[in-house]
């Protein structure tokens, strides 16, 4: 990593063998106040720059609208609160896949591709069974699409690992492919829908279709209520997440290669194995955020049904500092906002692409806690350093 | 290496990789024969000329495809037997050019009026000049050690200033403003990189996100209502140069083009000249290769960066505006489609250097034109495949080069003063 003899500043943070950047977007043990305050702090800036954007482009008097129709649309009623889960479930589901990979010290930018791969496994499989048992019918779903998006991660991984090709170029590279891929599936007779001009796929079978956990409700539009299973699988990733980390050995080692992948070869570990086994586990992770759009919410593949949820889950695990829990309420924030976004593009003058700035300013903000430490006067322990491996590394 | 005998030497790495390309030319020499041979009857017409200076080749691709197996056959029996040393890399450019050459002579085969391959390689030009301008804006970063993966917001944020200039002012005020707009965001990236030290590689994503959400949301909120009075850039008419235009061949392919291509020509040679010839250029490398050996010998390390990289945010912001004003296009949300990451692989493939940059972004060039082109001819392979191959030329490119290519030593790593 930094070779240049850098002198560790002096902070209340207790001291650790690694980088300071682990300290901050990948700590060993959370410091609280420095976990909790800096996305805080974070979150407020970008939402004051987001009301400065919208004075300076619609006039002052629609801040205050604009803000209350997002948090209308995200918390108020059983209806948002949905909405609000829903939209968080594929975000949490990426921003897992993005911070296993930020543990192990590999950027996977490619969440948009494997949850287009997975996604789209889970449609296949999810359209081609008929008269299968439910349990059994999902299952498979599910596994097709963790198989999918695990080759489509393994490739930039076993690229990365035997000719050094950097995985923030390949795994663009194949985010584009998958896109292309996936417009021409889409054409087949094989999978698009019967009758159908436009390039959509033919409808995921009930069998396969992930459960809706609250049309129980004793209300009247529960029907509309679209949260599903895939929130449950979510936090079961979470929790897996956590556990393979922490408590294995696999965990260890990706950690290891990721802190010190010298140390980790000099230890025994093999580099290579480590590294597509990360892409791999991220791959899935992705794939079954494609799996939780398509057999949960949509119900059938479409072109863009990734929704940027890829992308997204870049800023989920910086903002939740790569642990499984902090992604889980960053995806919530996430979830809330793009509700609320839809809320507010219909009832303010303010439209949708706003949300994309203020998350934007959120990541900002979060990369360079200096920048907040600064502006607020507070201490939140130091900079982001590198987290990265350059081209040749 | 050479024994005293003059026999030639070789190590099992090299050995390994002349049996590797050995079978590679093998594979492709089948596949030429297999499909392009075989299945194709008929002649292939090349128009080389232009269209008041006809000039055409016509040959039978039948014909073509088998010398062009041939050709690679022989270069298989050599690679398997002894190698070619030196040659390898020069002759595996060759030979992937005659491969080329056999597929269009297939695509080409029965159609009346001929392939343009002159068209194609105008085109090729005119594809690679967003691609070089974003490799050109990560030589002059990388020089000095900062890593942009910024280079695509760079790229939309000047498309985007510039189709809006464009259309309330004028052009060239409008690739100005893009140019400005490019710069304003490297600035941002280099006070993130430089002053809070962020990790580059996150700080570059996070300008992309910025970039990208900001271009679409102003997009939609103006642009979409107002098109005329807001997102109508025009178009750029070519400029002929004199005499070079008139060249055959050479003159249509290079030297009829926008003014954004003959920038990108004088831009290559004045950082060629720029990085390797003057004060400014030494320091800059030093800067990017040992900054505490530049600064101990009193060069301003943090002065040399943030000036450095606002340059190469000011090109991709220039090469941003070739999407709308050079194009004569509307500004439309994410119209870069991925190419400030070409321009990364096309900066590694191209070394670090500004002339390899300008070559490596003529091959995705090609790889983009070739694919417009194909879906006219009809083959029968579908269009998205076609629009596949530039990403997967960049899979290709960075896996096969990234190895043995050696970027600045201080690549990604922020500086810190004593």
């Amino acid at each position: 990593m930094n070779t240049d003899g850098l002198k560790r500043p002096e902070t209340e943070i207790p001291e650790d063998e690694r980088g300071s950047f682990w300290r901050e977007i990948a700590p060993r043990r959370l410091n609280w106040r420095s976990a909790l305050l800096v996305p805080l702090l974070a979150v407020f800036s970008a939402l004051v720059i987001g009301a400065i954007i919208i004075a300076a482009t619609e006039g002052p008097g629609e801040i205050l609208p604009a803000y209350g129709a997002l948090g209308k649309g995200a918390f108020l009623g059983w209806r948002p609160l949905s909405e609000t889960l829903t939209y968080a479930t594929p975000v949490i589901l990426a921003g897992l896949s993005v911070a296993i990979g930020f543990k192990a010290g590999l950027f996977n930018i490619g969440g948009e591709g494997q949850m287009i791969i997975g996604g789209f496994c889970a449609v296949v499989v999810g359209f081609s069974f008929e008269g299968l048992n439910p349990a059994l019918h999902v299952l498979l779903a599910i596994l097709a699409a963790i198989a999918g998006g695990a080759i489509w991660g393994g490739i930039p991984g076993w690229l990365r690992a035997k000719t050094g090709a950097h995985e923030v170029i390949t795994t663009i590279m194949f985010n584009w492919i998958a896109i292309r891929l996936l417009d021409y599936l889409l054409k087949t007779s094989f999978v698009r829908k019967v009758g159908e001009m436009r390039p959509i796929s033919k409808e995921v079978l009930a069998s396969a279709r992930l459960p809706r956990l609250l049309s129980w409700l004793p209300i009247d539009n529960a029907g509309q209520l679209r949260v599903h299973f895939g929130f449950v699988i979510a936090l079961i990733a979470a929790v897996f997440v956590w556990w393979l980390l922490s408590k294995t050995t696999v965990g260890f080692e990706f950690r290891s290669v990721g802190l010190n992948p010298d140390g980790a070869r000099y230890a025994g570990m093999s580099v290579t194995r480590t590294t597509v086994a990360v892409m791999a586990v991220a791959g899935a992770l992705a794939g079954l955020a494609g799996a939780s759009e398509t057999l949960g919410t949509l119900g059938r593949a479409s072109p863009g049904f990734s929704g940027g949820a890829g992308f997204d889950a870049i800023a989920l695990a910086l903002l939740g500092r790569s642990h499984p829990l902090g992604v889980v309420l960053a995806g919530l924030l996430w979830g809330a906002l793009r509700a609320g976004s839809r809320t507010m593009d219909a009832q303010s003058s303010v439209g949708i692409d706003l949300i994309v700035v203020v998350q934007a300013l959120i990541i900002v903000f979060i990369a360079a806690p200096a920048l907040v430490r600064a502006i607020y006067r507070v201490r939140t322990g130091e900079g982001v350093q590198q987290l990265t491996r350059g081209w040749g590394a | 290496m050479t024994t005293p005998g003059g026999e030639v030497l070789r190590t099992p790495v090299e050995i390994r990789r002349a049996r590797i390309l050995g079978g590679f030319y093998l594979l492709m020499a089948w596949l030429v024969a297999q499909v392009f041979a075989f299945g194709t009857s008929g002649d292939a017409k090349f128009r080389l000329g232009s269209a008041d200076n006809p000039l055409d080749w016509t040959v039978s691709a039948q014909g073509l495809a088998w010398a062009v197996a041939a050709v690679l056959g022989c270069l298989a029996g050599i690679h398997l037997i002894r190698g070619l040393g030196k040659w390898t890399n020069m002759v595996l450019g060759f030979a992937l050019g005659l491969f080329v050459l056999a597929f269009l002579g297939w695509a080409a085969a029965g159609v009346r009026d001929g392939f343009s391959l002159v068209g194609m390689l105008q085109a090729s030009v005119v594809k690679a000049t967003p691609i070089a301008f974003g490799a050109l804006s990560g030589v002059m970063c990388e020089r000095v050690a900062v890593i942009n993966i910024g280079i695509e917001g760079m790229l939309i944020t000047g498309a985007f200033v510039g189709a809006v200039v464009a259309t309330v002012v004028n052009q060239a005020v409008g690739m100005l403003a893009a140019t400005l707009a490019g710069g304003v965001l490297a600035l941002g990236l280099a006070v993130l990189c430089i002053k809070y030290r962020v990790d580059q590689i996150v700080a570059g994503v996070v300008i992309n996100i910025f970039a990208l959400g900001l271009t679409a949301y102003l997009g939609s909120q103006y642009l979409v209502k107002n098109t005329t009075g807001l997102n109508q850039p025009g178009q750029l008419s070519p400029i002929k140069i004199p005499l070079l235009g008139d060249i055959p061949v050479v003159g249509t392919v290079l030297f009829n083009h926008t003014v954004f291509v003959y920038a990108l020509f004088i831009l290559v040679a004045a950082m060629t000249y720029g990085l390797f010839r003057t004060r400014w250029g030494l320091r800059s490398r030093a800067v990017g290769e040992h900054p505490r050996a530049a600064d101990t010998v009193g060069v301003n390390v943090f002065r040399f960066r943030y000036l450095n990289v606002t340059l190469g945010g000011m090109i991709a912001g220039l090469g941003g505006a070739w999407f709308t004003i050079g194009n004569g296009f509307p500004f439309n949300e994410n119209m870069t489609g991925g190419r400030g990451f070409i321009g990364l692989a096309t900066m590694i493939f191209g070394r670090w250097h500004p002339v390899g940059a300008l070559g490596a972004a003529l091959v995705f060039g090609f790889a983009d034109s070739l694919q417009v082109k194909l879906s006219i001819l009809d083959t029968g392979i579908p269009s998205e495949f076609l629009l596949m191959a530039p990403y997967i030329a960049a899979v290709i490119v960075v896996a096969g080069v990234v190895g043995r290519a050696r970027p600045p030593a201080a690549d990604g790593q922020p500086y810190i003063k004593e």
